[in-house]
């Protein structure tokens, strides 16, 4: 096994997909001549020339339109967004065509799609530039929402996405491009909607996805120094969301905080809050916490930025919360 | 209406193409446009069925046979069958939300067509989809789409699959005047334009997008969209079925060679107003009158009548079989059951086993 970068894992899933498959095309804004703007469709061109690797004008509601279309008509397309954010301009093709366009024909219709990118803050953007969309494409009935937090899922289940018959939002992280995993050579794929138990532990559950793995990670790593055995979750993939693991870990430890990018109103952490009070309510020694973005956009000045997004400190105040520590 | 009111509508409507005024029509016979006499009637057939089915639709939808929106394409329907007649059947059909015509042109048949105004499980998007959103993607048609212009990049896509597997398929999308404003028109023709894609794109040109007249909603002339972007495009009479069948052919066979987008702007009208709930208070009596008189099916009728390539008889033979066909369409739809309730969560996602939240 080889330390891969993120980015590498990335490109070897649509690799493999596209050797596997002369139907999987892809297209987004510098992916081809420029060999991707974070480097993750580095080579594509090159391999498989330019009917199948596309360099798109910045026109997201065309090129995403576009993919939908190409995916009701037989072809598997990849579209990539330089970030989600932009995405937002051709939302209306993700949400009312994507997502509905079969259930609306009576199933007539496939729409193989994977839309991917990169997703969430990384850093000093400004807000517009800033946002996680978990929450959000979670929301919407017909679509697949998957959010890895580290190379070896993000492989795996980019892999499955791409042979998946329906629409699929992937995100990605432009931070997380660089950051490095053991990844098998060897093929493999991950199931969708398949949550991991990364460290387990006795004394609470915490649920993290994407960037936010990575912060809880660090908190349980701190609390162990402290006699507190955190069991992590990463649900890898938001929709359909793996409930059934989350419920089994905190009727083991009673307790549970959420980490979320999201923004708190309807987020991640609260439907999954609502779920654990709904099924395990008799197993709850407290009520659960949440750690998500505050509920404003996100801020340019780093002083306000470091109050803006989530850190290990967040998390392990909710721990202490929920097991009255104090 | 006091006289002022007139004036004002009359002034609001002035920029609205004239019946009078309409592109001229071809002078080609049907001979000349390769059409059959047996053609001729079955084309004739078609529209009148669009008409009729659409008329009996009104009826069910004011007897309260079912809900939801109806937006009848009553005026435009040499638009439809022009197009499918001048295309190959496996060409590639997607349109707006005004699409009865359309549907039924590129083989949704009577039954599934009303079966799915009544939201039954017999219809042609089993019930899920309504008048907005038929559905056969076997006979290539691809929907019925309910929002303004989102459609026209879905063309391009379609479009792109036919040229990325070679087959030499051509898809043509339509639209009425309202979409031409939206950005999806622009990225699309952008898109369209720069890969080449085989696609015709058809602005229905009724004068209204809802009630705000053409010249009211969009600024220079509809077809000169096409123009920055380097594609052809022409405007044609969407009155008379033989200009419509003329062109659509000629472009046809210029997308089908050249594998370039082409926009065409029809120029039609459409007699009822946008929705069920709108009486069209906007326009003049006498303007929809104008139009009355060059109705594309009346003036095939005469066309045939003149020609004597058919009798009055043999026309009302063909009325009658349509009344009949219309009628069994609603009998059908009445006696199709709703969907089972268990419906509900199928078809949103591939997976029959999805754990939906509850």
């Amino acid at each position: 096994m080889a330390q891969k970068q993120f980015r590498e894992v990335i490109r070897e899933a649509i690799r493999e997909e596209m050797e596997r498959d002369e139907n999987v095309f892809i297209m987004g804004e510098e992916v081809a001549e420029y060999n991707g703007a974070y480097k993750a469709t580095q080579g594509l061109l090159d391999q498989f020339g330019d009917k199948r690797v596309l360099d798109t004008p910045i026109s997201e509601l065309g090129f995403a339109g576009l993919g939908v279309g190409a995916a009701m008509n037989g072809l598997r397309p990849i579209v990539e967004f330089m970030t989600f954010n932009f995405a937002l301009v051709g939302v209306d093709q993700i949400i009312n065509n994507a997502a509905k366009i079969r259930y609306m024909s009576g199933g007539q219709v496939k729409i193989p799609i994977v839309f991917r990118g990169p997703n969430a803050s990384a850093g000093q953007l400004g807000a517009t530039h800033s946002t996680s969309f978990e929450s959000f494409y979670a929301h919407f009935p017909g679509l697949i929402t998957i959010h890895p937090s580290e190379p070896y899922d993000a492989k795996g289940l980019l892999k499955a996405a791409i042979r998946d018959d329906n629409p699929v939002i992937f995100l990605e992280s432009e931070q997380m491009y660089g950051w490095k995993q053991e990844v098998p050579d060897e093929e493999y794929l991950l199931p969708i909607g398949k949550a991991k138990v990364k460290r387990e532990g006795k004394d609470v559950t915490v649920v993290a996805d994407g960037k936010m793995y990575h912060v809880a990670k660090k908190a349980a790593e701190e609390l162990a120094k402290d006699g507190v055995e955190v069991e992590l979750i990463d649900p890898r993939t938001i929709k359909p969301f793996d409930m059934k693991t989350v419920i089994e870990s905190v009727k083991k430890t009673n307790r549970c905080v959420v980490v979320d990018e999201s923004h708190p109103f309807g987020g991640v952490a609260a439907e999954v809050g609502f779920q654990i009070q709904r099924d395990a309510f008799d197993y709850l020694d407290a009520p659960v916490q949440r750690v998500t973005i505050p509920d404003v956009p996100a801020p340019f000045s780093r002083k306000l930025f470091d109050a803006w997004i989530p850190g290990p400190k967040q998390v392990i105040d909710a721990v202490n919360t929920v097991t009255y520590r104090k | 209406m006091s006289n002022t009111d007139k004036a004002s509508i009359t002034s609001r409507t002035a920029s609205i193409t004239k019946a009078t005024d309409l592109p001229k029509p071809t002078r080609k016979t049907h001979k000349g446009l390769n059409i059959s006499e047996e053609q001729l009637l079955e084309l004739y057939e078609s529209m009148y069925l669009q008409r009729r089915f659409e008329e009996r639709s009104m009826q069910m939808y004011q007897k309260g046979k079912f809900g939801g929106f109806l937006h009848l394409y009553i005026g435009q329907e040499a638009v439809s069958t022009g197009s499918g007649f001048a295309l190959n059947q496996d060409d590639d059909f997607i349109t707006a939300y005004r699409d009865h015509g359309h549907g039924l042109v590129k083989g949704i048949t009577p039954n599934e067509a009303m079966a799915e105004l009544f939201g039954k499980k017999d219809g042609c998007s089993r019930g899920k989809g309504g008048s907005m959103h038929y559905f056969k993607p076997e006979k290539h048609f691809w929907g019925g789409h309910g929002i303004v212009g989102a459609h026209l990049p879905l063309a391009a896509g379609i479009a792109f699959a036919n040229k990325y597997q070679e087959n030499d398929r051509v898809t043509i999308c339509f639209f009425g005047d309202g979409a031409v404003d939206q950005g999806a028109l622009n990225e699309s023709f952008n898109l369209a334009q720069l890969w080449k894609l085989p696609v015709i794109y058809v602005v229905e040109n009724n004068g209204y997008s809802m009630g705000t007249a053409v010249h009211r909603h969009s600024a220079g002339k509809l077809a000169d969209r096409a123009y920055p972007y380097g594609m052809k495009y022409d405007v044609v009479n969407g009155m008379d079925l033989f200009s419509v069948i003329d062109k659509v052919s000629e472009v046809a066979e210029r997308v089908r060679e050249t594998k370039e987008p082409y926009f065409l702007e029809v120029v039609t009208y459409r007699y009822r107003g946008h929705s069920m709930s709108d009486p069209a208070n906007y326009r003049t009596k006498e303007e929809l009158e104008e139009y009355k008189k060059i109705d594309p099916i009346e003036r095939l009728k005469t066309y045939i009548l003149d020609k004597k390539l058919a009798s009055e008889k043999d026309l009302e033979a063909i009325n009658e079989k349509v009344e009949e066909v219309v009628l069994e369409a609603v009998e059908f739809a009445e006696n199709s059951d709703f969907p089972d309730e268990k419906e509900l969560y199928q078809d949103v996602y591939a997976d029959d086993d999805f754990p939906y939240l509850t």
